[in-house]
């Protein structure tokens, strides 16, 4: 594990650290004591677990991370976490972030949010928070159903799906939470899964690293309204098959025999022994541009025959709110300062006053 | 000196009317500086269409700026104007109706070509065909004047005709004994970059001028004096700045950031660009991807120990209202500012209204209580943003304030304050545990009230061992863990309602004016009616007619004596620029019947109707007939 040592770029950077004398934290401590209440066997525990797992090697004083969240099964987490914490309103988590994390340099913020929240209601929010690249972690659980109204379709359930809202079938074209998140120039994107705990973490820990919005998209399962949606990827053999890791500076290979050759202005799998070397496409999440991120996004065309996992997209570009503070700190330093009493004064007398003698 | 003779006046109101690319607006703003700077009471109401640039020449693409200006003190822009400057045919056509017979018209007679007349729906030229014969007509042709004043310069004829604004500005300074200086100084500051426009503006300014010194048409100038005014130093400043002003005042008073989250909007943004330039006050602002996303910004700042703070109109109020909710859940501070507009919908975007009060009390989902208040004139802005402030962050509520867009827009005097005389403001943080859990650990409770305002702990993140989580669903009192437990609920519900009602006890009681103590009517206003209805009551008292006024800048909760105050009279007259939101509020909170007067015009009351409707009523009532 690397560690981060604050230097500036990285996410963490202006949040306190815990001593490094001192004890090291514990996932106890970042456990509320409150019941967690999901459904038994909902994917969420297993998220849960990890990140409360994880967030004592950050290293970071636990009174300054606060997690955001907005309304679904999963927008429950800030209460199972001893952090600070608020549970807001359907979609809006992002924009709450956004206010929290310009005001506040010194905070870790994350925001939980699921497929109905973050891209149905809340897609307007999601979209300008990773466009202006707003220092935050955003955990997208994306299970395709609404859960915690019983079970309608979602912006990201498949055409065809049959829910109590569709009961012939869904119309709606899903949404590609990883295509959308390029889309938007978001400048980190990864998807893991919710059961395997070690890739989860892995690229939890990246984002939280990565300076600006992080948007990680994690599958997750729903036993109640929409079980097994993602199987064929939890599958050994299956998964083992159809998961493409994406390793930077490696080859993309699909299984143990495939790989991801170009194909025109896309991709497509082919066997190993077939494939050009030139062909073959070599990761690099810190591309500027993010056409191949995007090419790599379309290789799942919703049937999960192939499917990336890792980080699509790791670049480096000024957040919002570290520039909106520079030019306050800014304007101030060049007018000498935090503005006195007097300085009020004269703003209030403006530039044309006259006098009225008693 | 003048050579011609001068007569003195008390007061003047001027009515600027102009196509919307005519620079109207500038040139009542100068010439509102240049009565500021001769120490005349006054009071502005600017008019334009929601259209930046309607088709030009047209009556929607005409844009007005009324000035009213007094020897003694005044609360309105006034209703019928003594002077029209009319620069087109439209702008002729579209005011007239407002102005006396006996008025003078000043009117650009180079617009009265055959086409704008056309355009303006003139079957025939009204310079020719005797209809303004009631009025006292000066007919010049202001654009080919300032074109021949300008012949030395080597600007396109457009440009030189752009000038025009301002000669008619020197002739109208002239003609009530103005100085020119600060509007010399004015334009040499804005057009400093480009030296010939610069000139030429200058040169048409003094051509005005001397124009009205040298022709015959003019015979008389006016001057009105100076208005006795309280000693101290004065500016003039409009409801927008006004309210920036107060924010940052407050702000600076509290040692707190302020975070302003907003979305452009009609006629509210002006605070967002005064804001956006006062960064050096630790002010900042954030343009958000929509209404829901700025309050939600405000929000997220509020969280984190700023001032958080949202500026919008009708439409926007009505989009923000779930967040406040969650404000209203969460018990954290919030200001938002709603400047008023004609609705529903998107209604009249440049228009005011007061039709926003029901909505800012009760535009939200469940049982779900704010602070509302409301200025009452333009630099009452000021003092309404700091008072907001001060409920939001002593009571840990969203603060609702309904300003509109006649006081955003208008200006008047202002008595600038000394910053040492400011209400002080101390807000401060919770930094330790206040309670222990079951099993004897000193822990955090966020919903422990304090007795006396029954406000909760601002717990901000970044202090230790305070670490909790809140949420818009319903908390246990004290804990404020979830709970859905029905006596819960019940209670939280009632805390919250008690928490607003007890602000009461903080604001000061309604006063009433009533010089002869026996009048049995009483007029009671809210937000900007104070001005039109004051005039209203001033003229009603001239007349002979006993009345009594009050005007509440606390919508919600109500001052405590406001029942009292209701029932010692036999009856209350309620004008709103709505269909009677406060006055049913009144009879639903109190049970009486007073007398709703309404109008949704999108313009303020003119005072003269007021004046009537208040002498009716007090006939009424000695007649005993409703």
């Amino acid at each position: 594990m690397s560690i981060d040592i604050g230097m500036p770029g990285s996410g963490t950077h202006g949040v306190p650290r815990v001593d490094e004398e001192a004890p090291k934290q514990t996932k106890k401590e970042f456990t509320s004591d409150q019941e967690v209440r999901w459904c038994p066997g909902c994917g969420d525990y297993a998220v849960l677990a990890s990140v409360q797992g994880f967030l004592p090697d950050l290293g970071l004083k636990r009174e300054n991370i606060v997690f955001i969240s907005g309304i679904g099964c999963s927008s429950r987490f800030p209460y199972y976490l001893d952090t600070f914490g608020m549970h807001s309103i359907h979609g809006r988590a992002p924009a709450i972030a956004t206010g929290l994390a310009t005001a506040r340099e010194d905070l870790s913020v994350w925001v939980v949010t699921g497929d109905g929240d973050a891209l149905s209601i809340g897609g307007n929010h999601l979209i300008h928070a990773m466009r202006r690249n707003v220092n935050m972690t955003i955990l997208l659980f994306n299970n395709k159903i609404y859960g915690l109204t019983k079970g309608q379709y979602s912006p990201t359930s498949d055409v065809g799906a049959v829910t109590k809202s569709t009961p012939v079938g869904s119309v709606d074209h899903p949404f590609n939470p990883v295509s959308l998140a390029l889309g938007a120039e978001a400048t980190f994107v990864g998807r893991t899964l919710d059961s395997d705990r070690a890739h989860l973490t892995k690229v939890l820990k990246a984002a939280a690293e990565h300076r600006g919005t992080s948007l990680v998209e994690i599958y997750q399962n729903c036993p109640i309204f929409n079980d097994g949606a993602f199987q064929l990827i939890k599958d050994r053999d299956e998964g083992k098959a159809r998961l493409a890791h994406l390793v930077d500076g490696e080859q993309i290979k699909v299984g143990e025999d495939h790989v991801v050759v170009r194909n025109g202005s896309g991709m497509k799998v082919v066997p190993a022994d077939e494939a050009d070397e030139a062909d073959i496409v070599v990761h690099d999440a810190t591309a500027a541009d993010p056409s191949q991120a995007f090419a790599l996004s379309r290789l799942d065309d919703g049937t999960m025959a192939h499917v990336p996992m890792g980080i699509f997209r790791n670049v480096e570009r000024p957040t919002y709110d570290d520039q909106v503070r520079a030019q306050v700190e800014g304007v101030r330093a060049s007018a000498g300062g935090p503005a006195s009493d007097d300085d009020l004064q004269a703003l209030l007398h403006g530039q044309d006053t006259w006098t009225v003698n008693g | 000196m003048s050579s011609k003779p001068t007569r003195r006046l008390d007061r003047v109101i001027i009515r600027f009317a102009g196509d919307s690319g005519d620079g109207m607006q500038l040139t009542g703003d100068r010439f509102t500086s240049e009565t500021a700077a001769l120490g005349n009471d006054l009071s502005t109401l600017p008019n334009f269409p929601a259209e930046i640039r309607a088709p030009q020449g047209t009556l929607p693409g005409v844009s007005s700026f009324q000035l009213h200006f007094a020897d003694h003190e005044i609360s309105t822009p006034g209703d019928a104007p003594d002077v029209l400057v009319a620069m087109n045919p439209a702008a002729l056509k579209a005011t007239l109706q407002d102005v006396p017979r006996g008025a003078v018209l000043i009117i650009n007679t180079d617009e009265f070509s055959k086409r704008n007349l056309a355009k303006a729906g003139y079957d025939v030229n009204p310079l020719d065909d005797g209809s303004l014969e009631s009025w006292h007509v000066h007919a010049l042709p202001l654009t080919s004047m300032t074109v021949e004043a300008l012949a030395d310069f080597g600007l396109t004829r457009k440009e030189k005709e752009r000038a025009k604004n301002m000669l008619a500005l020197g002739l109208l300074s002239w003609l009530y004994s103005r100085p020119l200086d600060g509007t010399e100084s004015f334009l040499k500051a804005k057009f400093a970059k480009v030296p010939e426009i610069r000139e030429a503006n200058l040169t048409a300014l003094r051509a005005g001028h001397a124009y009205g010194e040298t022709t015959e048409d003019f015979a008389v100038r006016f001057e009105v004096a100076a208005a006795p005014m309280r000693a101290g130093v004065y500016r003039t400043m409009t409801g927008s700045q006004a309210m920036a002003l107060g924010l940052v005042a407050s702000a600076h008073r509290s040692g707190l950031p302020l975070v302003l989250g907003s979305y452009p909007i009609t006629p509210a943004s002006d605070i967002l660009h005064t804001l956006s330039a006062l960064k050096r006050y630790n002010i900042t602002t954030l343009q958000a991807e929509d209404e829901i996303g700025a309050v939600g910004m405000a929000l997220g700042a509020s969280f984190g120990g700023a001032l958080g703070v949202t500026t919008t109109s009708g439409p926007g109020l009505a989009l923000k209202a779930e967040t406040i909710g969650l404000a209203v859940s969460t018990e954290l501070p919030m200001v938002i500012i709603d400047v008023q507009r004609g609705g529903p919908s998107t209604g009249l975007p440049t228009k005011t209204e007061q039709s926003d009060l029901l909505q800012a009390m009760f535009g939200r989902n469940g049982e779900s209580p704010v602070a509302v208040i409301a200025p009452q004139s333009p630099t009452d802005c000021f003092d309404s943003a700091v008072e907001a402030i001060r409920i939001a962050t002593t009571y840990r509520t969203p603060v609702i304030v309904l300003s509109d867009g006649y006081l955003a827009n208008g200006s008047e005097p202002w008595n600038v304050p000394n910053v040492e005389d400011l209400p002080g403001l101390d807000v401060e943080f919770a930094t330790e545990t206040n309670g222990t859990d079951p099993k004897g650990k000193d822990v955090f409770h966020p919903f422990l009230r304090d007795n006396e305002t029954l406000a909760r702990p601002w717990a901000i993140p970044g202090t230790a061992g305070l670490e909790h989580r809140i949420g818009g669903i319903e908390k246990a009192d004290v804990t404020g863990h979830i709970s859905y437990d029905p006596d819960n609920h019940d209670k939280m519900v009632r805390l919250r309602q008690a928490k607003i009602d007890g602000i009461a006890n903080t604001i000061e009681p309604l006063e009433v004016d009533d010089p002869t103590g026996n009048a049995r009517v009483l007029v009671l206003g809210w937000g900007s009616t104070f001005g039109p209805i004051s005039a209203a009551v001033r003229l009603t008292r001239a007349a002979g007619t006993s009345i009594a006024v009050a005007h509440l800048r606390h919508l919600n909760p109500f001052p405590s004596n406001l029942e009292e105050v209701l029932r010692s009279y036999n009856r209350v007259v309620v004008p709103e620029m709505n269909l009677g939101q406060l006055a049913m509020l009144l009879r639903a909170k109190f049970l009486i019947d007073v007398k709703s007067h309404t109008a949704v015009r999108g313009l303020p009351f003119s005072s003269a109707d007021l004046a009537q409707v208040l002498h009716e009523h007090v006939l009424h009532n000695e007649e005993g007939t409703a």
